[in-house]
């Protein structure tokens, strides 16, 4: 009798491939890993840490690091620590947010325009035209007009948040929507769509069931790109004052602020500035690494 | 190739005009009331007639109409007689005025051209010169130290804003160092200063130094990783091997074989970079206090000066779409497999 040979390999999800491959990226990996500190320590840091952002204690004003003030205080007093993490959540979430919509917007036009030849010509040139806008000029002039009638609608705090997100989601989606439709054109043209559309599949599940799952690596990819962008967006507008609040902190707001105070006391840009160029190399390097571990061509080597 | 040129050249007029009337309606939908920085003693009448003479009473689309007149008619003409010295009847007509500083657009415009462009320009070629044996070298030597710290060095470069680099060189070399050390440098760009001496060229370049160097660290990561990756492409290919089989120089083998035809699509990203450039030197022109065209664009949106910023976002576009343009037909014209036509 002859051995049948068993299969050992256990059917795997192919996750746990692109995992084996990230894991390999070192850059990646240590990225992956700063950047779920960052979001954590903002997310439960200012639950934690007992002084409060706002809190103003000017008889300890101007102070150095110590065990009391890890990162300093402030012209009012106020613990840099605290602030550092409350504006590091506001950051954050204007990151994360306006890469939410960025993406949703380019892949929804993304998949548009790839799968319906007829709109293909309009989207695209639409795409050109907002590639051709000055950006961060024209950032600046929406902020500035419409700041005072949405402050007005959703508070100071709200009204800028809202503001800063659709303004930076609505002025980089492009890179996406090219991308994604290049990858749409490319599957629509493969047999297993054929197959779906021999069946009968509706478009609407067609585009949900077979293309976008297809799709997904480049849009993660751009995902991880896009929060360093907003990131970076959101603390450039900031530090030219068309931000938040003065009494409302984020990073770029901090690195502002401080910079009036670069002759007496220079460490109290570090902080700030430091936080914003590490989550953002610590978020290039992430999808750099994811970039390698969704390409199928370069996993099994 | 020319059919494809002059098709393209075409093909902006229709871009361009509705990138203006979408820059206008943007502009004109803010609240800022151009007599609302005169005195208020001047009764609601006058007032009423200076907003009639600036004529922002009239509809949207005339206010644009006239505009566009203004900006491709008007100031072009001006614009040759000044150079010129012709005469071509303009004496009369009402140009572009900055609500702030009642001068024409155009003029404040000149005037802060040159220092963009000298700090720009310079950063420019700067990161550029650095980006290319970077990227060539990196290529060659894949994976090796070299390589690496490339890598870092461009991903520190896309990573750090320059509002944060320029303010660190600030504290570094402005603050920490004392003013009479031979490596202090200014923090504060001195548009006024004069060459005129081998003292004051050495003052210009001691204050081109940081504000320059901002700015090519993150033009160099950018070009040096594309021409790392063009170069790596075209090394595998199988002209290079039967370059290489022929006997030729190693040398001679990268430096002209390889290098020219990795050239071609960054020369491209070269071009495409170059208008986003103005707009990224918004921020290292207020971290140094260069009073170039983002400065002026700054204080303009902060004045609520609808003409400035009008005509500014509109001169960056017009950057943005005609090098799109260069970079399309340099692309073909480098390239003879790419040919449109």
């Amino acid at each position: 009798m002859t051995d049948i040979p068993q299969i050992a390999a256990q059917p795997r999800n192919q996750w746990w491939d692109v995992w084996d491959q990230f894991k390999t990226h070192k850059g990646a990996l240590i990225g992956a890993i700063f950047f779920l500190v960052i979001l954590l320590g903002v997310i439960f840091g200012p639950w934690l840490w007992g002084i409060d952002a706002t809190f103003i204690d000017i008889r300890s004003r101007n102070q150095g690091p110590s065990f009391a003030h890890p990162m300093g205080t402030d012209q009012l007093g106020r613990d840099s620590f605290a602030r550092m993490m409350a504006g590091g959540r506001v950051s954050l979430a204007v990151g994360l947010t306006a890469m939410a919509l960025a993406i949703g917007l380019g892949t929804l036009i993304g998949v548009i325009a790839g799968y319906f030849k007829r709109l293909d010509g309009l989207l695209m040139r639409t795409t050109d035209l907002f590639l051709a806008l000055p950006l961060l000029p024209l950032l600046l002039v929406i902020i500035m007009l419409f700041r005072d009638k949405l402050n007005a609608a959703f508070g100071p705090e709200g009204g800028i948040f809202i503001l800063m997100v659709s303004a930076i989601g609505a002025t980089s989606w492009m890179q996406t929507a090219r991308i994604v439709r290049g990858d749409v054109l490319a599957i629509k043209e493969r047999e297993f769509v054929l197959a779906a559309r021999s069946i009968g599949t509706p478009n609407r599940r067609m585009i949900t069931r077979h293309i976008l799952p297809n799709v997904l690596s480049p849009i993660m990819v751009s995902a991880t790109l896009g929060i360093a962008n907003a990131i970076i967006t959101e603390s450039a507008l900031s530090f030219l004052g068309l931000g938040f609040p003065p009494d409302f902190p984020t990073w770029g707001r901090l690195l502002f602020d401080s910079v009036d105070y670069l002759q007496q006391y220079p460490e109290r840009v570090m902080w700030p500035g430091l936080a914003i160029s590490l989550t953002v190399l610590s978020v290039n390097y992430m999808g750099d690494g994811l970039r390698d571990a969704l390409d199928p061509k370069i996993r099994g080597r | 190739m020319f059919t494809f040129t002059i098709r393209r050249l075409i093909l902006t007029i229709p871009t361009l005009l509705f990138i203006s009337l979408v820059l206008f309606t943007i502009v004109k939908l803010s609240p800022s009331d151009p007599t609302g920085n005169l005195p208020l003693t001047i009764p609601p009448e006058v007032r009423e007639k200076i907003r009639e003479s600036l004529g922002v009473n009239k509809p949207l689309l005339v206010q644009y109409l006239l505009w566009l007149k203004q900006f491709f008619w008007l100031e072009p003409r001006i614009f040759l007689e000044h150079s010129f010295g012709w005469n071509l009847g303009t004496a009369d007509e009402t140009r572009l005025i900055s609500y702030q500083t009642r001068s024409p657009v155009m003029d404040l415009i000149v005037q802060r051209l040159p220092q963009t462009l000298w700090v720009v320009g310079v950063a420019y070629l700067v990161g550029t010169l650095i980006a290319l044996p970077i990227g060539i070298i990196s290529a060659y030597k894949q994976y090796s130290v070299f390589d690496q710290l490339g890598t870092l060095v461009s991903m520190i470069g896309f990573s750090v804003p320059p509002f944060f680099s320029g303010v660190l060189v600030i504290v570094i070399f402005s603050v920490m160092i004392p003013s009479d050390s031979y490596f202090w440098l200014p923090s504060i760009y001195d548009t006024t200063h004069e060459v005129t001496d081998w003292a004051s060229f050495k003052y210009q370049f001691r204050q081109m130094i940081m504000p320059v160097m901002v700015l090519a660290l993150q033009i160099t990561a950018q070009i040096s990783r594309f021409t790392r990756a063009s170069m790596l492409d075209n090394l595998n290919q199988d002209y290079v091997r039967t370059a290489r089989a022929k006997g030729l120089k190693e040398k001679t083998v990268v430096l002209v074989h390889v290098l020219r035809n990795s050239m071609i699509p960054v020369v491209t990203v070269i071009a495409l970079g170059i208008p986003s450039i103005f707009g990224g030197a918004i921020i290292t022109e207020q971290v140094f206090k260069v009073n170039g065209l983002g400065q002026l664009l700054i204080i303009a949106i902060q004045g609520g000066d609808v003409p400035t910023v009008q005509t500014l976002t509109f001169i960056f576009a017009i950057l943005i779409v005609l090098f799109n343009l260069i970079a399309d037909v340099l692309y073909g014209i480098l390239d003879p497999r790419i040919r449109y036509d």
